[in-house]
């Protein structure tokens, strides 16, 4: 069972309090764009086996949407943070490097 | 004025844990600023009680005000009084970015109460109910329906959910309290 803190409420949720959003730190691509970026945009999500950036909502709790730091293969999770940010915060990213010195980063 | 009557008229089940529809309650939503000193006046005016923190629930001379989210609160009053406590409180936020609802009529109240009442609710929510205490107040769910839950007191636990989900609220609490279903 995958079990997130959420920011707001400070509470240890699992899986079935929550509801999953997909891909965290999409770019907008709206009128204007090509039609390659556009479809990036609706269609093209990272599926990582490994470390994934995603978009949470405590849905039957405080019903805010957040963003969660987790390992797909291991479920291990990183951190949770607050979602009004483009980009994890500091501490996230230093959380995930110290566990895989490896990783190339987040985009 | 027609007759106001409760989900469930006051339903009761005598199990573990006794299971009581609690009757008319006023519920009042309140969003907006928790950090502004209009709302905490607002709260304070409405039930005597502080502004709770994140998680928690605080209680006053004419109700309690429930931490729902960091920018909604529940208040809990007197279920007649309920409609002047609205028009207060929107009167005295006119000029804030905040919004006060009466949602008594939409919404159930349950009181569990025995010394296990942690363990009944615990059958039904995936929240870690043995962490509660008197004070603090969890969203979360039971079985399939959205719910919140405090304490009274030790072996008291208020729970709130929607009006249209009542019954389902009831039968599977007074479920949960059958005698012969004691887990420890
Ligand atoms: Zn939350």
């Amino acid at each position: 069972m995958l079990i997130l803190e959420c920011p707001y409420c400070g509470v240890m949720a699992d899986e079935t309090d929550l509801h999953g959003g997909g891909e965290a730190h999409l770019k907008r691509f709206g009128p204007g764009s090509s039609d390659d970026e556009f479809e990036t945009y609706l269609f093209h999500r990272k599926n990582p086996k490994g470390i994934h950036f995603e978009r949470w909502r405590h849905v039957s709790g405080c019903g805010k949407w957040f963003h969660a730091a987790r390992n797909t293969m291991t479920l291990e999770v990183y951190g949770t943070y607050s979602a009004q940010t483009y980009e994890p915060p500091k501490a996230i990213i230093n959380a995930v490097k110290k566990k895989h010195p490896e990783w190339e980063g987040w985009t | 004025m027609s007759n106001a009557v409760s989900a469930l008229q006051g339903a009761s089940f005598d199990g573990y844990c006794k299971v009581d529809e609690a009757g008319l309650v006023g519920m009042i939503t309140l969003r907006g600023d928790l950090s502004s000193a209009a709302v905490a006046k607002a709260v304070k005016t409405a039930t005597g009680a502080d502004i709770p923190g994140q998680g928690e629930i605080t209680e006053g001379v004419k109700g309690r005000a429930g931490w729902m989210s960091p920018d909604e609160l529940l208040l809990i009053v007197d279920h007649a009084e309920a409609p002047n406590v609205v028009d207060a409180a929107s009167k005295a936020l006119a000029n804030e970015h905040a919004l006060v609802v009466n949602v008594s009529d939409a919404r159930a109240v349950f009181r569990v109460t025995g010394a296990a009442c942690r363990e009944v609710i615990a059958k039904l929510t995936p929240a870690d109910t043995s962490v509660m205490q008197p004070g603090m107040l969890r969203r979360t769910r039971i079985a399939q329906i959205p719910a919140a839950f405090y304490l009274e007191d030790d072996e008291t636990a208020v729970l709130v959910c929607f009006r249209s989900v009542a019954q389902y609220a009831f039968d599977i609490l007074s479920d949960a309290a059958k005698r012969g279903g004691e887990v420890v």
